[in-house]
């Protein structure tokens, strides 16, 4: 297994190497010695890589990844996998702001709590938190789904779209347009889905969970609803 | 019998005819208005500055026979490959789903067979639009609809949006008659619902952050493409000083001019500044730093002729963008149209209502009908031969100032009809060698 040394080599070095890797390279697992926060360690990865980090990253850890498997083994500065496409995302650590912001697929895992904004924008990412999510979490979240196994902050899902909301523990508050939902056959199943993938398998019931989503009162501008922007 | 003496009809100035009718339209419908467009109102503008041209102590240029060079270079601080442009005028980011594809594919084939390039807009990127670019530059937005790393790779350029001049601080709506099942799968929408396009970045804040977020996008691309930070013209000095703290390689500062595919009248007519007032405050922070020419600035808002070009270089700025007059150079606000304009309760001069997508030019539209109007390859070549009006028209004042190249000319051969004017743009009233303000 390669190792690279963020103490000995820059982060541009070890992102240049991993994009420059050739189709089906053998060089497949990687592991990054030092990172001491440093910022867009393994972003823009594009093949189907497993990066071990050893410690904590610092902004946009994953950034926009697809494909790659990046396991952080540490707490994640802002930004993780923001805008990730594929792949997987795994900090055994809490995570910063904005935890997988954006981001349009794959499986973002975070052990402990993620900070605020957590989802933020989503669009058909499945984020874990096995901890709490902070405030603004899921805000404008467009699709995908976020499940917290803790309890979320202030705010959640507001100006949700069609984003699912998976919360175990207790919602501070709604944002605007965000409502508690019946979870159906098919939501449970998609959590179980998600639950099954992040490994919790056996562990967590989704009887346990309510869910949250749109009540797309907002999906037309109406000057009615002039209390609720 | 003498007439009684009549004191005749007087408007008020304040309660003029468009304040009476907004009224009775804000009471009728409970709703502000929304339009697209720029502001209209007067202002002082470049249209208030003179070139003084060469005389006893300038030595002209032969025009038709002296070269006068019109090329610039983007994005050479940081970014292996910068752009090179053969002119100093850009088109400006404009959606996908605010314009219809063959608008998009029209000024891509404008500005490729001009030399130069165009950019996206929220909602991401066509790979029609890209295949008829040669130099396409990708917005980063806060909305990040249809943002992917591959179309960060196929880009020449990223610029990082934080704010339109017509709009600055506040975000977006794509009403939902704009929103086709195209426009709403690249947005991950629901096809039909009005999209909000979000007024701040989702993951960063601030110019700490910002310099982090540029960082990010640079290891993506592997530090190959130059990155610029888009600001709408509000507090230029700090803006451009701390996009050029952030790490950007080109800033583009947007007046309030500068159209927008449709916000409310409020904030495009009260938020912002104009072109003359956040030009030089610009060239100042860069000066400041000692990165004028280092990190080019790209200005745009309003700019109509090839004077209008000039005049922004002769104030510092390295290129010029334009939105709207790329639009009208492909066809919009067409006079051949006229009737249909009028059907719409307006008539082709002052056609604003963008965002309602019933343009009878097919431009900033969805409708296939309505879109079909429009001739990508004629209107490609519309809008190269009015890039080329404007580079001749930059050139002509230019030798007339004796420059060898239109980034050589400088405030000294301005003058400001206004005492405005004079303060905004610090340039001599006419006639006298005071600058407001300076002197």
């Amino acid at each position: 297994m390669p190792v690279v040394d963020l103490a000995a080599t820059t982060v541009r070095e070890l992102n240049r190497t991993l994009h420059g890797l050739a189709e089906g390279s053998n060089e497949t697992d990687w592991e990054i010695r030092n990172p001491r926060g440093a910022h867009a360690i393994a972003a823009g990865l594009d093949a189907p890589l497993t990066v071990t980090i050893d410690g904590p990253v610092g902004y946009y850890c994953a950034g926009m990844n697809k494909l790659a498997t990046v396991e952080i083994a540490g707490n994640a500065g802002v930004g993780v996998a923001e805008n990730m496409m594929s792949g997987r995302v795994h900090v055994q650590g809490n995570a910063s702001q904005s935890a997988g912001a954006t981001g349009r697929g794959g499986l973002l895992v975070v052990d402990g709590d993620a900070s605020a904004r957590c989802g933020i924008s989503m669009k058909g990412i499945d984020i874990v938190v096995k901890g709490s999510v902070g405030a603004m979490s899921a805000f404008m979240a467009q699709a995908g789904n976020l499940v917290v196994l803790g309890d979320a902050g202030e705010a959640l899902g507001a100006s949700i779209y069609e984003a699912r909301l998976f919360v175990r523990g207790a919602v501070v508050s709604l944002g605007a347009d965000c409502v508690e939902k019946e979870m159906t056959d098919e939501d449970r199943i998609i959590l179980e889905g998600i639950v099954d993938r992040a490994g919790l398998a056996g562990e967590v019931s989704p009887a346990d969970f309510r869910l949250y989503g749109s009540a797309r009162k907002l999906y037309h501008f109406n000057p009615d609803h002039i209390d609720g922007y | 019998m003498t007439a009684r003496a009549q004191t005749p009809p007087r408007p008020a100035a304040l309660f003029d005819s468009y304040a009476i009718s907004e009224i009775h339209r804000a009471a009728a419908t409970g709703i502000y208005d929304i339009r697209g467009g720029g502001s209209k109102r007067r202002m002082p503008n470049l249209d208030d500055l003179l070139f003084l041209g060469a005389s006893m102590s300038r030595y002209p240029l032969e025009g038709y026979r002296e070269r006068c060079a019109t090329d610039v270079v983007l994005g050479n601080r940081f970014a292996e490959k910068p752009i090179h442009l053969k002119i100093p005028v850009t088109i400006a980011g404009m959606s996908f789903g605010a314009l219809s594809g063959p608008a998009k594919e029209a000024l891509g084939r404008g500005a490729t067979a001009a030399g130069t390039s165009t950019t996206t807009g929220d909602g991401g990127m066509t790979p029609e639009e890209r295949e008829a670019s040669a130099l396409l530059v990708y917005q980063v937005l806060p909305s990040r609809y249809g943002m992917n790393p591959d179309d960060l790779r196929r880009a020449d350029a990223i610029e990082i949006v934080l704010g339109q001049g017509a709009k600055p601080g506040g975000g977006g709506m794509l009403l939902g008659q704009k929103i086709s099942d195209r426009v709403a799968a690249m947005r991950t929408l629901p096809p039909g619902i009005d999209q909000r396009s979000a007024c701040r970045h989702p993951d960063w804040t601030g110019p700490d952050d910002l310099e982090i977020k540029i960082e990010e996008l640079r290891e993506i691309t592997d530090w190959q493409k130059p990155i610029y930070v888009k600001v709408g013209a509000s507090r230029p000095y700090y803006d451009v000083a701390l996009a050029v703290k952030a790490g950007a390689d080109v800033v583009v500062l947007d007046g309030m001019e500068g159209g927008t595919a449709g916000t409310q009248e409020v904030f495009i007519e009260h938020v912002g500044l104009p072109m003359l007032a956040a030009i030089p405050p610009a060239v100042q922070a860069l000066q400041d730093l000692g990165m004028h020419r280092k990190v080019q600035l790209v200005v745009s808002g309003g700019i109509r002729f090839g004077a209008d070009v000039a005049k922004c270089l002769a104030l510092g700025a390295d290129a010029v963008s334009i939105g709207t007059a790329a639009l009208i150079a492909i066809g919009a606000n067409d006079p051949r149209r006229e009737d249909e304009y009028r059907a719409l309760g307006t008539d082709s001069v002052a056609y604003d209502d963008w965002h309602e997508g019933r343009d009878p030019a097919g431009i900033t539209t969805q409708d296939p009908e309505l879109a079909a109007r429009l001739d990508p390859v004629l209107a490609g070549r519309r809008l190269a031969n009015y890039l080329a009006v404007l580079t001749l028209e930059t050139q002509t004042i230019a030798r007339a100032c004796g420059k060898s190249h239109v980034l050589n000319l400088e405030p000294e051969d301005l003058v400001a009809l206004s005492v405005e004017a004079a303060a905004m743009a610090r340039v001599p009233l006419a006639g006298t060698s005071w600058i407001p303000g300076l002197a």
